[in-house]
């Protein structure tokens, strides 16, 4: 059956192409290079995030995992990826633990859906980040785990490497493999479906904290 | 150019079926439509609140221009180039472990998604918001076998939780204000309280809360799809809830129903997409979700993925050169937004998925402009091309709507006897084929039906057309008999009398004059407030609009007569002799509007061509605007 429709809407279509429409050379005279400088676009990307209601925090190496612990609070139980750099952590107490997630749901040791929302937080690194839109990429890399660790916690935790910042989406978009599974994040889920007035927090993480780091 | 020019093709392309039509027209359903107060005020405050947010996130992007190029020339290869980058994108989506399926029509897609559902064992499902699936009324096939299908979608869930009907693109709730949307949830959300506000924050939460269990608990999510790419099979969903990432993320089983036109030939083209549909769309910068995948991950996300493909007209609207650009669409409704019409009418009075400019075009397109209901679409807007000036991949919609009027016209009088593209097949589908789908509950059908019956009623018809359109329903109603099938060459109509009428006058000076004798008469109607308020017959429409103003007490041609030959004189009066001249630009106005009847205008000096035509604007202006009025 399948393989027939196939064959007929070809032919459809092969029958409405019968005109065999000239096609032009796809102009491409849009920007593709940024032009700014590289504080320049950080604070792009800071402005943007901040104006989705992101929290945003320039932070280093040494400072991170302290900024880390302020945002998770006194007591959190948290993901945390595969491979992590546990350097960034702050170090586990009684009432605050990192849980590793193995990137793949087929592992016994893979958290299920119902764990993954009892869960307070989750820490992820991420792949690329576009200025010019507020954009952070995760791509399903190992320190930045599978779809769902990111996605059903509350509260996610982003670092972003200020080297893995650019300013235009064509740039972002060369940085990202094709075929990973991609998720694109600009700000706290939200919806604009009442009266088109934005409000902050529906289905995904309503706490996001963007780290920018370096 | 029609294609039946070449030939007709082995296969002809098959016009769809499903929710894209309902019983009554538009004239008709936005005349009801405009008694709802509420609604309109609704539409208008957030019709305007998204205009002004796009067009502020627009004008920040100094190369819009260069990306809508891009958009608009990727979009027409991928017309031009479907069948190959189908067959690209079918084997890719294979190779990464996916399931590729082919609809013909609604009725075959619901089939195919209703029998995978079955076969998981399931008897619920999740669904992202997805144009494709309204259009194929695929929840209402689901329920009729035993399937529950659970939009999670915010607006979507408002609609179906409050019986109602989708009427805007993005936002199917735009004609619900907060409070109606808190008593919806109250009624229909066992769990809600008496403390649910009507703040958006709250009525945000409580849908959070309501559906978390589902993206928990259920095994099989539906989606439909922005963007399938065909050099790497990866589809794409563009959203801001989370919604989307959680039914495309959670389940087990994935299936994605999309519209053949939705692809693009590579990767790199979405770079172009994703700077175009987010600020038309939510008028944001970048929505705050938006999911890629390919195939299956194994040990990330749905291990069995399915994706249907469905034609449903689409190739019928690909067979119309002149119109197939309305398959460009990415479906950002941002040409709702501005559209004076939408803004009155809203989206339910075109009775179709797709409301709106692009609704207004597609519409007809995908059931064929000879579908009786769909007809009236292209008469719902008034041409004034805002919606051409925002799309992001520029469909020259209102181009369309006159070449879809055409087509209308010329269907009416038999001159179009052949469409290019073969009837949609009948549905069998209850959900699908029901009488009317989409406005059952608004009782429209009733008188609906008597009008058609009954051309005279017409013409008191609907205050948002212009009359134009106006009489250009009138002269459907009354051509048209309640045949849905084949067009038939039609009895002449009140309106084809009146124009071959104005033709044999018009056609000769003499004739014309003659007829301009009857100015005076028109003066004697008007009466003491200068003006005609009320006309008879058909002609009726345009008074039922706005009055007509008293002719003038003689036409421009007797104006002319008498005062020919003061063109000479003045010349002779300022001293200049006649010759032609390139000059003649300079002079401004004046000379600009002598230039037609006088070749051998000279460079009159622009201190005095100023002072001169003082007197004769006025009566060169009113005499040709009022005879213009006269005519009609």
């Amino acid at each position: 059956m399948s393989a027939d429709a196939k064959t007929e809407i070809l032919a459809r279509i092969r029958g409405a192409l019968a005109d065999q429409p000239a096609v032009a050379e796809t102009p491409r005279e849009y920007r593709k290079t940024s032009e700014l400088s590289r504080e320049e676009i950080v604070e792009m990307l800071e402005d943007r995030l901040l104006d989705y209601k992101a929290n945003v925090f320039r932070e280093t190496a040494e400072t991170v995992a302290e900024r880390i612990a302020t945002q998770l609070g006194a007591s959190a139980r948290y993901v945390i990826p595969d491979v992590f750099d546990t350097a960034f952590l702050p170090e586990d107490t009684a009432a605050r633990r990192a849980i590793v997630d193995p990137n793949d749901a087929r592992k016994a040791s893979a958290l299920g859906v119902r764990e993954l929302n009892q869960v307070d937080a989750v820490v992820t690194s991420s792949t690329v980040s576009c200025a010019q839109t507020g954009t952070i990429f995760l791509s399903g890399r190992p320190n930045e785990g599978r779809r769902a660790i990111t996605l059903v916690p509350d509260h996610h935790i982003c670092i972003v490497p200020l080297d893995s910042i650019v300013e235009l989406i064509p740039e972002a978009m060369a940085r990202v493999e094709p075929t990973a599974p991609t998720t694109m994040i600009s700000g706290p889920s939200a919806t604009s479906d009442i009266e088109l007035e934005r409000v902050e927090g529906v289905h995904g993480p309503r706490t996001l904290d963007v780290i920018l780091l370096g | 150019m029609s294609i039946t020019d070449l030939g007709m093709p082995a296969v002809r392309p098959v016009h769809g079926q499903g929710n894209l039509h309902a019983q009554v027209a538009f004239p008709k359903a936005a005349k009801e439509e405009l008694k709802n107060d509420q609604m309109r005020a609704n539409i208008r405050h957030a019709t305007h609140t998204i205009r002004g947010k796009r067009a502020n996130v627009v004008g920040e992007v100094p190369d819009w221009q260069q990306l809508r190029d891009a958009g608009s020339a990727i979009k027409e290869r991928v017309m031009a180039n479907l069948p190959e980058l189908l067959e690209a994108f079918e084997q890719n989506v294979i190779a990464r472990g996916g399931v590729v399926h082919w609809a013909r029509d609604a009725d075959e897609a619901n089939r195919i998604v209703t029998e995978l559902v079955q076969e998981t064992g399931t008897s619920d499902v999740i669904k992202v918001k997805s144009m494709a699936t309204q259009e194929i009324g695929l929840d209402a096939h689901l329920e009729e076998h035993g399937i529950t299908a659970t939009e999670t979608d915010l607006a979507e869930l408002i609609v179906q939780l409050g019986h109602d009907k989708p009427s805007h693109i993005l936002v199917p709730a735009i004609h619900k204000n907060r409070e109606e949307i808190r008593e919806i949830f109250r009624r229909e959300m066992p769990e809600t309280t008496d403390e649910l506000t009507s703040e958006p924050r709250v009525l945000a939460e409580a849908a959070r809360q309501h559906l978390r269990e589902k993206f928990l608990a259920t095994r099989v999510a539906i989606s439909g799809a922005n963007f399938g790419i065909a050099d790497t099979g990866t589809l794409s969903v563009v959203e801001s809830e989370g919604n989307g990432r959680m039914c495309l993320t959670l389940p087990d089983t994935l299936i994605t129903v999309m519209g053949i036109e939705k692809l693009l030939p590579s990767y790199e083209d979405l770079e172009v997409f994703f700077q175009l549909l987010p600020r038309s769309s939510t008028g944001e910068r970048m929505n705050p979700y938006t999911s890629l995948w390919t195939g299956v991950t194994p040990g990330d996300g749905p291990q069995n993925f399915h994706v249907v493909l469905l034609d449903n007209g689409r190739s019928a609207v690909l067979s119309d050169p002149d119109g197939r650009s309305a398959l460009h669409c990415i479906r950002c409704s941002a040409c709702l937004n501005v559209c004076p019409v939408y803004e009155h009418a809203g989206g339910h009075a075109y009775g179709s998925t797709y409301p709106g400019p692009i609704g207004a075009i597609l519409s007809p397109q995908l059931t064929g402009i000879t579908s009786e209901e769909n007809a009236s679409l292209p008469y719902a807007s008034s041409l004034c091309g805002a919606c051409y000036q925002v799309c992001p991949v520029k469909i020259n919609i209102p181009d369309i709507l006159v070449h879809l009027r055409d087509e209308d016209i010329r269907t009416k009088h038999g001159e179009r006897t052949q469409d290019d593209a073969a009837p949609a097949p009948v549905s069998h589908d209850l959900a699908t084929e029901s009488a009317d789908n989409w406005r059952s509950e608004k009782a429209l059908t009733g008188d609906a039906d008597s009008e058609r019956t009954d051309p005279g009623t017409r013409s008191r018809g609907a205050t948002v057309r212009g009359a134009a359109s106006d009489v250009a329903a009138s002269v459907r109603s009354a051509g048209r008999k309640i045949s849905k099938s084949a067009p038939a060459k039609k009895v002449p109509t009140q309106m084809d009398a009146m124009m071959k009428g104005a033709s044999f006058v018009m056609s000769s000076g003499k004739r014309m004059s003659l007829a301009e004798k009857g100015l005076p008469l028109g003066r004697v109607v008007a009466g003491r407030d200068h003006a005609i308020g009320w006309l008879p017959g058909m002609v009726g429409g345009w008074t039922q609009q706005r009055d007509i103003p008293e002719p003038p007490k003689q036409s421009f041609r007797n104006w002319w007569k008498k005062h020919e030959g003061e063109t000479e004189q003045r010349l002779a009066q300022d001293g200049v002799v006649a010759f032609a001249s390139s000059e003649e630009s300079a002079d401004g106005p004046a000379t600009t509007r002598r230039t037609e009847q006088d070749d051998a205008v000279p460079a009159i000096p622009p201190e005095n061509s100023a002072k001169q035509p003082t007197a004769e604007p006025d009566q060169l202006g009113n005499g040709t605007n009022d005879q213009d009025g006269a005519q009609r």
